[in-house]
């Protein structure tokens, strides 16, 4: 087995981490498993693509359409993302005023919330392949050729990029929830929402904060997984799995347990195509979630069930 | 003629369907559980039946030849089976973890279905799956007749037992457990073995409901058992009214109506390029429903009688 | 002048079931009031509904005069309604520190960290460890955390539900007297009490809730000698007498 393996799968555990960092906010401070959080990802990624079709064109006209550096893409693509980011956070948003907050508000069961995200990510999925049809398509056409990177492996700048940018934003955020105010009103909520109300936090507003972060963290993953595989309406379905066992497996709640969940799911996927073949990889995270939930069903830093 | 035909086969499918829904009002309906992996039960059910009723082929393990009726039992046992490994392992959880772990073994057994090529025939699947009645195979109307006979039999026999069950001191209890599990508990009932006992119960239903569908339509592919299915059956259940059996079925029959006909004014409306992209707009059409249901009249059409579940309805924020 | 009152009020945790059935009363700025009465009897769900954590099912609350009923929470928390509730009232899974750095974000920004100081100095007890986990604490010692952070805002009023309850008789001595030094600050007060006689030592005036309604609203000496408490307490039905 090549040592390479390492690194495809830290590559892909990358965007499986960012992915379930929005997953296990969201999980914890609005109580619900999100169903749609995988349409996010693929909703982010479509958005972007979007923008950046009508920016290509412009910024070639300025003369700046270049691929930046050593990378597959010019900077039509960072300038889109800020925007396709944007666009899925007023997604989000408005998904949350016309049905998760009013199921919220109503008294519903979580499990009608839940029931809820499932259809709607259903109808999301198909939106998408209504507007942009099921056929693959790409960020940038370049092609990359993979440079030794030591120990044997190889990695293109792009792979690369994506595994700084994720350790960057997983930083910067772990910063906001453990030193910020905001990041502490979000660990009240989650812990009890009622309470928090009686100690004067605005409760809508760290759901609000909630979302912007969840879904700004998807779009960027969803980029990343378009960057480096392809775009699919059905991308966010089939990173669903993954990205709740990567957040169950680092512990509901937990941000760093999320980022490392997802690279042990990407790890243990990039080995399972090695060792027993690329068909089976879709199953490792089943496999994953059910020894967590039989050997520790709260999670590597999970606190309660 | 024609019209009588496909009338009774497409009454037939939305029978199928009906018991998948009986199914799985036994697990959230009566019990609150929520299973997102429907297919997978029915799929396992399906392939189940196949291996033991089919007769021996080279190129495949298994094909037992035996009666239909035995891989019907089979099948229900091998749902039920599943249910409880799965029930097992997430049922005393948050209720969400079972959700999860259910979407979880839909995506497994999807790949089982693919990949297990000597078992299950891979992505092709297994056709020439033995009928009922196929002595008069050659009279469509007949034999269509017969197996929606058939069919509304099963329903009927699952209907009346069900509701049996449900007035059945067993009913009461889950009932009492599903709207207050402290209260039920003191009374010391053990609430995580009986909503086993109800998850597996639907399992097993689900299961038979795929036998039986597999063996009316005459073949299985992994295909058949997408997670749109479970979807499909969800959005029966919740139109037609958790809770209530009647209500199953009628979900079963309107959903499965309204797909039909959705799905036959896209070929009209669309060129046949664009039918694979329009027949997104179906499953959107489904999606808004569930939704828009569960936030007006979450009791669906037909509610239950004794008592609007607690899950359903609206409680205070706090 | 009137700090807080209520009229016709009916609050619960079912539309269809209200627990306080049309409840009156008025309290001047500077009182303190005990609200007394039998295990069940919506003394709870009373002043949490106030505080905009049940929902009202009818009539109305004022705050210095202005309409609050339905007003969120942490809007009254802004407008000065400190809230201490009966059980899970500090943030266990937070550091002593960050609980009361919550509840400082509600002052001006250059009063905070005097203000959590004061509250340090109060109760000394909590500077022990201030970034151990509230969780750590003692029973006793988490009521002080939940009294700290309800004071550290200066609240003018404060409602308190049973805040000596399953603390030892000399901790309770020590919450009402700290509790007896806000009340002199000019804090007016709302207590939820079991230990009635702790109670009655502290306020002026008492209300006694049963079954949801308003019992009795008078002055506390009137209800020193036991019978007539119990009398109330057992208002037409017959049920142990609180302690
Ligand atoms: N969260 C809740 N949901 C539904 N009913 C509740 C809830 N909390 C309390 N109740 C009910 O409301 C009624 C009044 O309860 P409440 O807690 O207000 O009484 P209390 O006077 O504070 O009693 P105690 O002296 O024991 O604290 C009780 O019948 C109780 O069962
Ligand atoms: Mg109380």
């Amino acid at each position: 087995m090549s040592p390479q393996v390492l690194i495809d799968g830290l590559i892909a555990g990358a965007t499986i981490g960012l992915g379930a960092i929005g997953l296990t906010l969201t999980y914890s401070i609005l109580r619900f498993a999100n169903f749609t959080h995988g349409d996010f990802l693929a909703w982010g990624a479509y958005l972007t693509l979007t923008v950046s079709g009508f920016l290509g064109g412009l910024l070639a006209g300025l003369g700046i359409g270049e691929p930046i550096g050593p990378f597959s893409f010019g900077w039509g693509l960072p300038l889109s993302l800020l925007a396709g980011a944007g666009l899925t956070i007023v997604l989000t948003l408005i998904l949350d005023k016309i049905l998760f907050g009013q199921l919220r508000r109503r008294g519903a069961d979580t499990i009608i919330i839940v029931m809820a995200s499932f259809g709607a990510s259903m109808a999301l999925r198909s939106v998408l392949e209504f507007i942009y049809t099921a056929n693959p398509q790409y960020l940038t056409r370049e092609l990359q050729i993979a440079q030794p990177v030591g120990f044997g492996m190889r990695a293109t700048p792009d792979q690369l990029l994506t595994i700084a940018v994720t350790a960057l934003l997983v930083l910067a955020l772990h910063l906001v929830v453990t030193r910020s105010s905001t990041g502490r009103s979000m660990r009240a909520v989650s812990e009890n929402p009622s309470l928090a109300g009686v100690y004067g936090i605005d409760v809508q507003r760290v759901i609000r904060v909630t979302w912007v972060i969840g879904a700004g963290l998807a779009c960027v993953a969803g980029v990343m997984s378009g960057l480096l595989v392809q775009i699919r309406p059905y991308m966010g379905f089939d990173l669903l799995l993954p990205l709740f066992a990567a957040a169950i497996l680092g512990g509901v709640g937990s941000i760093p347990g999320a980022l490392l969940g997802g690279l042990i799911i990407g790890l243990a996927e990039a080995f399972t195509v090695q060792i027993v073949g690329a068909e089976w990889r879709a199953g490792v995270a089943f496999v994953v979630l059910v020894l967590v939930l039989i050997i520790r069903p709260t999670g590597l830093f999970g606190r309660t069930v | 003629m024609e019209y009588l035909a496909y009338g009774a086969f497409f009454l037939t499918l939305a029978m199928t369907y009906s018991i998948i829904c009986l199914g799985l009002n036994v697990q959230w309906g009566q019990t609150g559980l929520f299973n997102v992996g429907v297919a997978a039960f029915v799929g396992i059910g399906a392939y189940t039946s196949v291996l033991l009723t089919t007769p021996e082929t080279a190129d495949r393990v298994g094909g037992f030849d035996l009666p239909i009726a035995v891989g019907w039992i089979g099948a229900a046992l091998m749902s039920g089976l599943i249910s409880f490994f799965v029930g097992a392992l997430t049922i005393r959880m948050r209720s969400d973890y079972l959700a999860i772990t259910t979407f979880g073994i839909a995506i497994a057994l999807q790949l089982c279905f693919q990949n297990l090529e000597p078992l299950t025939g891979g992505v092709f699947g297994v056709g020439f799956i033995p009928r009922a009645f196929s002595g008069i195979q050659d009279d469509a109307l007949l034999f269509n007749y017969a197996n929606l006979g058939l069919a509304t039999l099963l329903v009927v026999a699952i209907y009346v037992v069900l509701e049996h069950l449900a007035r059945s001191p067993w009913g009461r209890v889950l009932r009492a457990v599903r709207e207050d599990e402290t209260a039920a508990q003191s009374l010391g009932k053990n609430p995580t073995s009986l909503r086993l006992q109800a998850f597996v119960l639907g399992g097993a239903i689900m299961g038979l409901a795929g036998a039986v569908q597999a063996h009316f339509i005459g073949f299985v592919a992994p295909a058949n058992y997408l997670p749109m299915m479970t979807f499909q059956v969800w959005a029966m259940l919740i139109v037609g009214g958790s809770g209530n059996n009647k209500g199953a079925i009628f979900g079963a029959v309107l959903v499965w109506a309204i797909w039909a006909l959705s799905g036959s004014l896209i070929s009209e409306l669309f060129p046949p390029d664009q039918q694979a992209r329009a027949a997104s707009l179906q499953i959107v059409i489904i999606g808004v429903m569930l939704c828009l249901i569960l936030l007006w009249r979450p009791q669906g059409v037909l509610p239950e009688r004794q008592s609007i579940s607690k899950h359903l309805g609206q409680r205070n924020e706090t | 002048m009137t700090a807080l009152a209520v009229k016709g009020f009916q609050a619960g945790y079912d539309p269809d079931l209200p627990i306080v059935k049309g409840v009156s009363f008025a309290v001047k700025k500077g009182e303190a009031v005990t609200v007394l009465g039998p295990n069940g009897a919506g003394k709870s769900t009373l002043i949490k509904a106030i505080a905009g954590q049940v929902a009202c099912l009818g009539g109305q609350v004022t705050l210095g005069g202005d309409d609050i009923t339905g007003v969120p929470s942490y809007a009254l928390a802004k407008r000065g309604l400190g809230f201490v509730p009966q059980t899970e009232n500090i943030f266990a899974q937070l550091t002593i520190r960050e609980n009361l750095q919550i509840a400082s974000e509600l002052v001006e920004k250059r009063r905070r960290a005097g203000q959590i100081d004061k509250m340090f100095d109060m109760f000394p007890d909590l500077k022990l460890r201030p970034n151990d986990l509230a969780g750590t604490l003692s029973g006793g010692q988490r009521q002080m955390l939940a009294a700290a952070r309800a004071l550290l805002t200066d609240p003018p009023v404060l409602m308190l539900d049973e805040p000596s309850a399953g603390l030892s008789p000399k901790l309770v001595g020590q919450v009402f007297e700290t509790l007896a030094r806000v009340h002199a600050a000019g804090v007016t007060l709302i207590l939820v009490e079991q230990n009635v006689r702790a109670a009655l030592g502290l306020a002026s005036r008492a209300l006694v809730l049963v079954d949801g309604e308003l019992a009795h609203d008078g002055p506390t000496d009137a209800l020193q000698d036991s019978t007539t408490l119990g009398r109330l307490f057992l208002g037409n039905r017959t049920r142990e007498v609180a302690r």
